[in-house]
């Protein structure tokens, strides 16, 4: 026990000497998860536009008013053929282009029908996506403005009609925050507590003070845990600090409970820990142990879930997050978080992330030999 | 003249046999843009797939039947028929099971021919609200669409139909959005964390010094180590352009060749990047959180590549300015899917010109070569 207890001294000496890795460690994450989730933001306000009236009647001037008083639109450009707004589309101008063709109103109220043209930048096709159903719906509306100003009786409730409400439940307000703060927040404290731990025992090495460390008697179990509490404990602080953050900044407080939480987290950070050092006692040099903790942070938050869903996903990529423990951690945040599940609700999840605690664990201490 | 190059050249030789002696190193900084570019391409998508959908069917009729059968056979959905009450709804999403559930009330069709109105809800997990948006507009769709069949009889007057064209990329492919971004980001990071943890390196290990102290110029000293790095680069730019093209089926439309050139600036862009990063930290642990903790999630919120740059608050669009891959993305797409040639994107050409001479001329200021 004693130690340990000097063990712990040491490494906290070494962190808190270092100003720069401390900052490093508290700022960035909090300017970060200050900032960024306000770029997280799906909702289309502004889809620039361009139009192309050929018809120049009041219908067609009409249609151009309810588009860009819909406040998801933006007139930015108004041309006189085709070719020209696809220029403008390929500068970046536009990204929707709304055609209405010449006889527009004529056509539709003598021939009973018409036909206008959207064509949409769909580089991005799910940005394309929206900005065309926003606009078709535009369109329908205004459709269904001129036909009850001809059909004098409406006759639209003879029909059949389904009914359809829709709720979504624990973000009522649909507030993508709410989504984005805490996978942010999951991520960062695993960033942090990942790199710091990966790098240290190979830091050791490399400076070779690891050799006065071998020819104490320090046991191997004894090495390891003193290297692995004190980022532990600056995983959980960084936690700590974020949920005070989203707090002041978004307002989210869990809707589950706290404890269920940190409990998780520590677990989490066992396991996250373990997997660190375990990558550490493979590297002989800092640079070696940061491509490969680079390599591994990406591919676990790339296929953790923060932005596209995992069940999108091929079932190739759904059988790798099996075995990915940032994907858990990300999940059961914002199952707590948002949907208050309890315990019961994430016996899977304990389970699975208790067994990676031990397994990384043992695989670090195992590894770890004393002799070179 | 000659002399300086032959120096030069020793030292970028000394700097290779340091690059390639360690392969675990040289494995992952070839491997991993494979590895990322390939998990982006095929895994990372918003496209909904298999998403669980719980159905309540209280009326359990041909109606209620016939749609569901239309949800059963689209590809979005995987039907969950185990809920029988409306209480177990909760309990389902808390556990994760299901993200939709659709309500059907009772006496569904018999409503629906007498009383001429028959209620649908469905209820989302607003968790995460961008897909509870798509399932929710999905399943709408697939309502109004037996809606519309049943009421085919009555063709309505005054129609207007619009015609939807989707320019640069008709089948709405994910890769065309997503890797330019992939690009963007690979190589910024990889080529600023390369850099910086090099030069560091030297300087932690006290080597900088017997360099610093040799006959060459220490601007000279630091162009051998950027050098290899730079070449290093270079052949990940042709892996993932390859892999791009012949796997993920990305277009070149525009020129290769400037494709090249503005990639070969992109790079020496990143490089000098590290290079800043390198003068900052003395530490290579520090230089890591830097270039990573400190440029991941910046460059993917803020480059346009994960939410587009329109809808961010004013500040964050002022910032997302900063980041050189938000420039990149759009000389990529640009070149690649649209493409326009230089005429069109010189202004973002010239912009990342500017922040090279800025990184490098901010380096030069902060370098230091003698002891403290």
């Amino acid at each position: 026990m004693r130690i340990l207890f000097f063990l712990l001294r040491k490494e906290f000496l070494q962190i808190v000497r270092n100003k720069l890795i401390l900052k490093a460690i508290f700022v960035m994450p909090l300017v970060q998860l200050i900032l960024l989730p306000f770029a997280a933001n799906y909702e289309m306000k502004n889809i620039s536009l361009s139009i192309i009236d050929n018809d120049h009647s009041e219908y067609s001037r009409k249609l151009i008013n309810t588009f860009t008083s819909s406040g998801y639109f933006r007139l930015t450009d108004v041309s006189q053929s085709y070719i020209d707004a696809l220029n403008v589309v390929e500068d970046d101008k536009a990204d929707l282009i709304v055609e209405i063709p010449k006889d527009f109103e004529r056509d539709l109220i003598r021939d009973n029908q018409t036909k206008m043209m959207l064509s949409a930048n769909a580089i991005n096709g799910q940005t394309a996506g929206l900005a065309v159903s926003y606009a078709s719906a535009i369109i329908r509306d205004f459709n269904n403005d001129i036909r009850v100003e001809w059909i004098q009786q409406p006759q639209m409730n003879t029909q059949p009609a389904i009914e359809i409400t829709n709720s979504n439940w624990f973000n009522p307000k649909m507030n993508y925050k709410y989504f984005i703060v805490p996978g942010v927040l999951a991520l960062l404290v695993t960033l942090v507590g990942f790199i710091l731990t990966s790098l240290n025992i190979v830091r050791e090495k490399e400076t070779g003070t690891i050799e006065q460390l071998n020819v104490t008697p320090i046991k191997k179990y004894q090495f390891i845990l003193g290297k692995l509490i004190p980022f532990w404990i600056l995983g959980l602080v960084v936690l700590t600090i974020g949920f005070i953050v989203s707090f002041i900044v978004y307002g989210i407080l869990p809707a589950g409970s706290f404890l269920l939480i940190y409990l998780f987290a520590a677990i989490y950070l066992i396991a996250l820990l373990g997997f660190g050092l375990f990558t550490s006692t493979f590297a002989d040099t800092q640079q070696q142990a940061m491509f490969i903790a680079y390599f591994f942070m990406m591919t676990f938050i790339l296929l953790g879930g923060l932005f596209a869903p995992i069940e999108n996903m091929p079932d190739w990529a759904q059988y790798l997050t099996y075995v990915n423990p940032v994907s858990y951690f990300i999940e059961v945040m914002r199952m707590i978080i948002l949907k208050g599940s309890g315990i019961a609700d994430l016996a899977k999840h304990f389970g699975i992330i208790i067994l990676f605690a031990v397994g990384f664990n043992t695989l670090a201490i195992l590894n770890y030999k004393k002799t070179t | 003249m000659i002399f300086i190059m032959k120096q030069l050249l020793t030292f970028i030789k000394k700097e290779f046999h340091h690059i390639l002696r360690d392969k675990r190193s040289m494995l992952v900084l070839l491997g991993l843009p494979i590895v990322q570019l390939l998990i982006f391409g095929f895994a990372i998508t918003t496209e909904v797939r298999n998403a669980n959908v719980a159905i309540l069917d209280n009326a359990k009729d041909e109606a209620t039947q016939n749609i569901i059968g239309r949800i059963e056979a689209s590809k979005y959905f995987n039907i969950d028929r185990t809920l029988t009450t409306n209480s177990q709804i909760e309990k389902a999403f808390k556990t994760g099971k299901i993200k939709l559930a659709v309500v059907f009330q009772s006496n569904f069709q018999n409503e629906l021919a007498h009383a001429n109105k028959a209620q649908v809800q469905i209820i989302s997990d607003g968790t995460d609200p961008n897909q509870a948006t798509t399932l929710t507009n999905y399943i709408s769709t697939i309502v109004t669409d037996y809606q519309s069949e049943l009421n085919q009889q009555n063709k309505l007057p005054y129609s207007i139909n619009t015609e939807i064209r989707m320019l640069y990329n008709p089948e709405l492919k994910g890769a065309y959005s997503s890797v330019p971004g992939v690009m963007g980001m690979i190589l910024l990071l990889i080529s600023a964390m390369m850099t910086s943890i090099a030069i560091v390196k030297e300087k932690e290990l006290g080597t900088m010094e017997v360099l610093l102290v040799s006959p060459m110029k220490p601007w000279l000293v630091v162009v051998s180590k950027v050098i290899p790095y730079f070449i290093v680069s270079l052949v990940n730019v042709a892996t993932i352009l390859l892999l791009s093209v012949f796997v993920l089926g990305m277009p070149i439309k525009g020129s290769l060749f400037l494709l090249v050139a503005e990639t070969i600036l992109y790079i020496i862009c990143a490089l000098s990047l590290g290079l800043l990063i390198s003068t900052i930290t003395e530490s290579q642990q520090a230089a890591m959180l830097v270039s990573l903790l400190g440029l991941m999630l910046p460059v993917v919120m803020l480059s346009g590549y994960a939410f587009p740059v329109a809808n961010m608050p004013l500040i964050l669009q002022i910032l997302s300015n900063f980041v050189p891959a938000k420039w990149y993305i759009i000389i990529t797409k640009g070149v690649m899917i649209k493409g326009i040639g230089i005429w069109s994107i010189w202004q973002e050409t010239l912009v990342i010109v500017g922040m090279t001479f800025f990184f490098i001329l901010l380096s030069i200021k902060r370098f230091k070569i003698r002891l403290q």
